[in-house]
Formats: C-alpha cells, sequence, structure tokens
C-alpha cells in the first residue's frame, strides 16, 4: 500500500457571485493594499490515504470530489497529490 | 385520513422539528411522529417534512453531510412512489445537496442573515401546495437563513420556468436568488423545497396564517 498527501481546493464557480471575497476585497481596501482586482474565498481539504498506487487514489479522490468535497452545481474543484 | 402521519425528520443540528411538529398537531390536527435521521424504515409515514435548522453544523456545505444519512437515502424510493415531502429552509437544502431538487442555495448577497418577513408571489400551482385560486395571489412568510440566495445555472433556470417548477418568487428580493426564486417543485410534484418558514405562520397571535395552506396539503395524494 502506498499513502498519499492529497490537497484539494474547492473554488466557487466563476459564473456565482462570492460575497464573503466581495467583503474581504472591500476590508482588504481598507487596510491600504492597493492593485486588488479580484478576490475570492475557496477551501482547501487535506487528505491522506491510502491505496494501491497512484491511479486506485486518484479515483477515491475524484469521487469524493465529485460527491461530497464540492457541489458541482456552484464549485470547481482540483487537488494535487504528493506520494509520501 | 385519520391515520395520516407526517413524518419530521430530526438531524443533529435541526432546530424547527418541533415547530413544524406543534403547527401539524396542534394548529392542523395532523398526526407527526419524529424519524431520527439514522432511520431508514419510512414504511409508518405517508408524508415527510425536513425541517429547518443547521443539519451537522451546516459543515461544509449547507445540506452536504445529511445527504449521506440514511433516511436520505431511503427518501428516493418514498419519493418515487408519489409521497409527499416538503423541504423547509435547511430541508431545501438538503433537497438540492441530494439532487431531489435541481440548483443550490448559496450565501446570501448581502452576508447578512436575514430574519423578516416577507411578501412571496405563489406563481405555480404545481403539487397543490399554494391556494392560488387567484390569477396571481401574495402571501406572507417569514424568512430565518444566511444561505438561501438560490442558484442554478440558465439552462436549468429556463427547465423550471418552462415546466412551471417554480413555486414562490420573493416580491422584494432579499437575498440576490436568481430570478427572484423562494421555492420550487419537482416536476412531478410532490416534492416542494422553500426557503420560508410556512410552519411560523400557522397563528394568527404569532402573525399569520399564510402557512397553513402548504402544511395542510401534505394530506393530498
Amino acid at each position: 500500500m502506498d499513502q498519499f498527501a492529497v490537497k484539494v481546493f474547492v473554488r466557487l464557480r466563476p459564473s456565482v457571485l462570492d460575497p464573503a471575497g466581495e467583503a474581504t476585497k472591500s476590508a482588504s481596501i481598507k487596510l491600504g493594499a492597493e492593485g486588488i482586482k479580484s478576490l475570492r474565498i475557496g477551501k482547501m481539504i487535506e487528505v491522506k490515504i491510502e491505496g494501491n498506487g497512484e491511479n486506485e487514489v486518484r479515483e477515491k479522490i475524484d469521487l469524493l470530489c465529485d460527491r461530497l468535497f464540492a457541489n458541482t452545481v456552484i464549485e470547481d474543484y482540483e487537488y494535487s497529490l504528493e506520494k509520501l | 385520513m385519520d391515520n395520516f402521519t407526517v413524518g419530521v425528520v430530526v438531524f443533529p443540528g435541526s432546530n424547527c422539528d418541533r415547530d413544524v411538529s406543534w403547527a401539524l398537531e396542534g394548529c392542523l390536527d395532523i398526526r407527526t411522529k419524529y424519524l431520527w435521521h439514522e432511520s431508514s424504515d419510512l414504511s409508518d409515514v405517508d408524508a415527510i417534512v425536513l425541517p429547518g435548522g443547521f443539519s451537522y453544523g451546516d459543515y461544509l456545505r449547507c445540506g452536504a453531510i445529511a445527504r449521506f444519512s440514511p433516511l436520505i437515502n431511503a427518501l428516493d424510493e418514498f419519493v418515487k412512489s408519489g409521497k409527499r415531502v416538503l423541504g423547509i429552509c435547511n430541508g431545501f437544502q438538503i433537497l438540492t445537496e441530494s439532487g431531489f431538487l435541481p440548483g443550490a442555495l448559496v450565501a446570501n448577497k448581502n452576508l447578512n442573515f436575514i430574519c423578516d418577513d416577507v411578501e412571496l408571489d405563489i406563481v405555480s400551482s404545481k403539487g397543490g401546495w399554494f391556494n392560488n385560486v387567484d390569477e396571481k395571489q401574495t402571501i406572507k412568510l417569514p424568512i430565518a437563513h444566511g444561505e438561501g440566495r438560490y442558484h442554478c445555472d440558465p439552462d436549468t433556470l429556463k427547465k423550471l420556468v418552462d415546466n412551471e417548477l417554480i413555486a414562490l418568487r420573493y416580491k422584494k428580493n432579499p437575498n440576490g436568488s436568481s430570478f427572484d426564486i423562494a421555492g420550487i417543485t419537482n416536476e412531478k410534484g410532490n416534492v416542494l423545497g422553500l426557503m420560508p418558514h410556512p410552519e411560523r405562520a400557522c397563528d394568527e397571535i404569532i402573525g399569520g396564517t399564510d402557512g397553513l395552506f402548504t402544511l395542510k396539503s401534505l394530506i393530498l395524494n
């Protein structure tokens, strides 16, 4: 069994308004930061997972992302995978 | 219909289950039974309400974890058999997360948790959930949500409009919902999801009775 560290990034789709991102952008400007063109907030999920090779682990992570971690009606996801 | 029983689902974090039960039993004399989310036996209930609240603490996304409960897994057969399911607020979020209704509910546009009475247009009579004998009838119901902004892609919206699946629209959009949507049904009409709380508008003494009709319609066949 190989063990992998997976980082999943879940983001609101570009077409979905992100009011929390807008509020944070507004606060960033009040802090004095200049040049912010856009700010959107997503989630990062860290998973340690075992499996027989990278392909099997990718299958499991795809299922988790598609069915649980992200709601694909409003969110996109991507992930990176590192063998431990 | 003396033995007609409405199942009121209780998740960890539900907080409108007792209100729904009170409105059904106390105001409408309809028998209710609490259904713990780990139960998958729906054989002795004739209709189901998924009440409002914060199931599983709204972790990950509202309704996302509840979707995997044994009860929601058993709901598919129940819905297919034509029995009626009403999802209120968090119940609506669970119905979209689990795919019984299209679209999703996301954070209110202004980020506020909105607790207010809102006026709603009854748009469709599909499923007989609302008493819209008039061409354009308006009702007033309370809302209480932070994540009630209905969102769907343009194709889904077109399908909702073309098939008359939009049940309720806000007269004055409080949360940024697409097309002012406050509630929708499935194609068959036996599943209704809505953000407003009909169970909180069942007695004049608490401000109105516009929610009675929707709860009463649970006993329709």
